[in-house]
């Protein structure tokens, strides 16, 4: 005889109603935040919309910001291409100094500083990590553009035949090259710790086993410390990138805005989108102020962009150290 | 009483005997390959090894036995200078080599790492490396340059007893291996900056039997060329596969030597009662 | 026969005196040369020094082997690299602690700039209606988003509720908003409606900014609570309201109060947004809707705008003030969650 199957049962959850006032109470209050939150994406991108379907990509091609008269006589016309342009160089001249430091200063100190020194270091880079950026705008000015205007003149003076290096101008004060610096300064505690987090993941044995054939510290640092950290440590440029594309105050104090595609950077001009909508808000006409919410739209999906991608590696490399 | 590997080999230089009275091993002063005089070993304040004085045969297998936490790898990792790289380590006596300590002030460590080579407990091939760049790793970080580094890496591997299962796969990552055949890679990359000694830290305990099986054979080809110290729990595997032992034992403090001789005559008549014991496997 | 531990690997002493020795040496050097040449201050210097120690690790290597002056470049390398990774943020501890603390008197604490202008000395006007509105804006912030945050948290790890995967996505892509682009909208949307900036404007804006930082340490916080802890509770025949009210929050509660600093840490310094909902003011304003009010960070940005000695002044004195904050929440958080590991 053949038994029959078991017939599965439905569990049903009958909630009391204590349970089901606290439910709702804790749903409500994560459905305000889904709404909250996402009321300002659904904002900004309504708002996109309206001014992309008007203007459509010219918008982040072209290089006009012009608000139109209200007798209508001068047209709308604005596009942010050059403080996109913008944006990414400054975001570029700031990595590209942050990611070798950072690496170089995680490498330092999981391997070379004497063991009071790290615990020291590690601390205040944490510190360091939180430093507003408006502090770090004051120092630029105050402190680090008469370093920055020397080295801009010396590389304009030795290097100006390099078109990215040359200039027209003098001044060199306020220039992309500047901005980038400081903007590396920020990003490179960030940076640094993530690094730093993934070196000091290294299996000990991998480490051991370069000693144990012979090699030497920097031996065992190029074959197996800087390898097994590559992923991380981009997802923490990453993360950094992120950071410096969104960086509306050091830009804005450090940056004189100028609507014009230039890849001077050592030339007092430039400008970001954030930098943008901090400069024109105070006397926009509403229809500007819909092109400096689309700008905002703009600069919001790439920093989403790049923060997903940086914690989907950061996600895969700790996953990789766990296997 | 186990079965005991009972193969003779020919009369080694420098056999370390045991002196019932002293326990410690009676030193050939003539002895021209690893040794070591008094050794102690510290991490920060702990005393971990107390006085070994030892010398290995060459071209044989010496076995270190004895219950955990002996200083057994403490011991072998004194051997290589890498001992050292534990913060707070220290350390006294003498490592020698070829009569010469190998902890002098101008001796350079890295370059003995290069004599005497080892192998860890869990196989640790490179993992951003194919299997032929693992192979060849030891000559990238040492900078030695071969003239003919393919004829090297087959050599290595085929003593390793991992050639014919890779040599159509040389350029696969050097994860992809079974646990036994990493093991062997890794035995492969240690052999391929010819070393004199070999240093084993238990090397089958992460492997499955027949694995083990297949490393033990390994090992005694190797020992034909070179000299072999290995680490092992298991005293099976000390019967199987070493031609001489040596026990250690603590009793709560450091770790130190009972007792040192040939594993036939450790296995069947040892000098000590506690060796006795151990291989009987009263403890441990 | 008692042993000496030894450690024969170490650099002996009389070694690393004369490592130290010759590193003084060339600094002095380094000095001389740019005294005489047209190297100008400490970055000259720091140039001159590398190009020494470099030329002296080449000379140097050339008695090596391959290996060890690979070795030898590396570290001179990396440590030079390291030193200017260091500096800004080293540069930046320093300039806030001595430019700054040259203006913390009981008047910066006490006043506001309603009578006096800010090229006026130090001993004049101050900044408590700076520190007074950001407490407001970030307690009204905090009132908003902790409460909104933890529920966000328990409705994820507790409730478990169908809308989860939604809550975590949007929590984690608003975590990525610009700051300028959260005060964008609240400038476009409340302070228009609302038709005048005010401490509330702002405290909407950084509660944008604080919510997906709070939401998400305390998801994170809940999560490390293991299931076993709520199975015991459900096992006791508690309900599930009971349960993580009286087991799973009590555990985490240090846990909660630091997701709280964190996020008021990460909005206190916040310039951008309150560039936009809450503009600024030089006197004391304690109204939260209406009129726009100061806060600490665009004290510090107005000072630093005008430019003159004394504003600038004021400008560090305020960034002391607020890096103190900072760094005195972050101890905070660190303090209470090292006392709940015990």
């Amino acid at each position: 005889m053949t038994i029959a199957p078991p017939i599965k049962r439905e569990m049903h959850v009958v909630h009391s109603r204590g349970d089901k006032v606290f439910r709702g109470i804790v749903t409500a209050g994560a459905l305000t935040s889904l709404v909250l939150l996402g009321m300002i994406g659904a904002f900004l991108f309504a708002r996109g919309v309206e001014v992309f379907s008007t203007s459509g990509f010219k918008f982040l091609t072209g290089s006009n910001w012009q608000a139109g008269s209200e007798d209508g006589l001068i047209p709308n016309d604005f596009s942010i291409g050059p403080m996109l342009v913008g944006t990414v160089i400054v975001s570029i001249i700031a990595l590209m100094f942050a990611v070798p430091m950072s690496m170089a200063g995680a490498l330092y100190l999981e391997f070379y500083a004497p063991p009071k020194a790290r615990r020291i270091l590690v601390g205040l880079l944490d510190l360091a990590a939180a430093i507003p950026s408006l502090i770090f705008g004051l120092w630029g000015v105050q402190v680090f553009t008469s370093f920055g205007e020397r080295w801009s003149y010396f590389l304009a003076d030795r290097l100006g035949w390099f078109p990215l290096f040359s200039t027209i101008s003098d001044n060199f004060g306020r220039s992309p090259f500047v901005a980038g610096c400081v903007l590396a300064s920020l990003v490179i505690p960030i940076t640094t710790s993530v690094a730093r987090e993934v070196y000091s993941r290294t299996p000990r044995e991998l480490v051991d086993t370069c000693y144990a054939l012979g090699g030497t510290k920097w031996g065992a640092i190029r074959t197996v410390v800087i390898p097994f950290g590559k992923s991380g440590v981009v997802g923490g440029a990453m993360l950094g990138l992120g950071r410096a594309l969104g960086e509306t105050i050091a830009v804005y104090l450090l940056l004189n805005i100028n609507f014009r595609y230039t890849f001077r950077i050592l030339e007092s001009e430039g400008g970001n989108v954030a930098s943008l909508i901090a400069t024109k808000f105070g006397e926009a006409t509403p229809d500007e102020l819909k092109a400096l919410v689309a700008a905002g739209f703009v600069l919001f999906v790439l920093t989403l962009t790049v923060n997903m991608v940086a914690s989907a590696i950061v996600t895969r490399s700790t996953k990789a150290a766990r296997a | 009483m186990e079965k005991v590997d009972t193969s003779v080999r020919s009369e080694q230089e420098g056999i370390p005997m045991t002196d019932t009275t002293s326990n410690t091993a009676v030193l050939d002063t003539e002895f021209a390959g690893l040794e070591t005089r008094d050794a102690h070993a510290w991490f920060g304040n702990h005393h971990a090894l107390a006085g070994v004085s030892l010398q290995f045969p060459a071209r044989s297998v010496t076995g270190l036995i004895g219950p955990s936490g002996c200083g057994k790898s403490t011991f072998l990792r004194l051997l290589n200078r890498m001992h050292e790289f534990i913060p707070g380590a220290a350390m006294a006596g003498e490592v020698r080599l070829h009569g010469q300590d190998i902890y002098a002030r101008e001796v350079d460590a890295a370059a003995i790492r290069l004599k005497i080579g080892m192998v860890f407990q869990k196989p640790n091939p490179f993992p951003a490396m194919t299997i032929r760049e693992n192979v060849l790793s030891g000559l990238k970080l040492a900078h030695i340059k071969v003239d003919d580094d393919e004829a090297l890496m087959e050599k290595c591997l085929t003593r390793a007893g991992l050639w014919k299962e890779v040599k159509d796969r040389l350029n696969a990552s050097g994860g992809s291996l079974s646990g036994g055949q990493q093991q062997r890679l890794c035995i492969a990359r240690s052999l391929a900056v010819e070393p004199e000694v070999l240093l084993m830290d238990e090397p089958c305990s992460a492997l499955d039997p027949g694995s083990t099986l297949r490393i033990e054979e390994t090992i005694k080809e190797l020992a034909e060329k070179i000299t072999v110290v290995i680490v092992t729990h298991n005293m099976q595997q000390a019967s199987r596969v070493s031609d001489y032992c040596a026990f250690f034992l603590t009793d709560g403090g450091p770790g130190y030597l009972v007792e040192a001789d040939k594993t036939r005559k450790m296995f069947t008549n040892p000098n000590d009662s506690r060796t006795a014991d151990y291989v009987q496997g009263k403890f441990g | 026969m008692q042993a000496v531990p030894t450690r024969p690997w170490e650099k002996e002493k009389s070694v690393r005196r004369r490592s130290t020795a010759t590193l003084l040496l060339g600094a002095l050097i380094s000095c001389a040369i740019v005294l005489f040449t047209g190297f100008a201050g400490p970055d000259g210097w720091a140039v001159v020094l590398f190009t020494l120690a470099a030329v002296f690790t080449f000379v140097k290597g050339r008695k090596l082997q391959a290996k060890e002056r690979k070795n030898a470049k590396a570290h001179l390398f990396i440590l030079a690299a390291a030193i200017v990774a260091f500096t800004p943020w080293i540069s930046i501890f320093i300039s806030v602690a001595f430019k700054g603390i040259k203006g913390v008197r009981l008047n910066f604490f006490t006043s506001d700039m309603r009578t006096t202008t800010p090229d006026d000395f130090m001993n004049m006007g101050g900044a408590a209606h700076a520190i007074i509105g950001s407490f407001i804006m970030v307690l009204i912030a905090t009132v908003i988003t902790l409460p909104l945050g933890i529920l966000s948290g328990v409705y994820v790890t507790e409730v478990r509720g169908r809308f989860s995967g939604v809550v975590r996505f949007v929590i984690q892509s608003m975590s990525g908003v610009p700051s300028i682009v959260a005060g964008l909208f609240v400038y476009t949307t409340f302070v228009d409606a609302s038709g005048t900036f005010s401490a509330l404007a702002g405290s909407f804006a950084l509660g944008i900014l604080m919510l997906p930082t709070v939401a998400r340490t305390s998801e994170e916080v809940l999560k490390l609570v293991p299931d076993d802890l709520r199975s015991a509770g459900y096992a006791l025949g508690a309900r599930q309201w009971r349960s993580t009210l009286m087991i799973v929050l009590p555990t985490v509660r240090s846990g909660l109060i630091t997701a709280g600093i964190l996020g008021v840490a990460r909005v206190i310094g916040e310039t951008a947004p309150l560039l936009l909902t809450a503009l600024s003011n030089t006197s004391f304003v304690f109204n939260p809707i209406k009129g726009p009010i100061g806060s600490l960070p665009m004290y510090i940005f107005g000072m630093l705008q005008i430019g003159t000695e004394n504003s600038i002044n004021r400008a560090w004195t305020g960034s002391f003030v607020l890096l103190l904050l900072v760094f005195g929440l972050f101890s905070l958080a660190r303090f209470i969650a090292g006392k709940d590991k015990r």
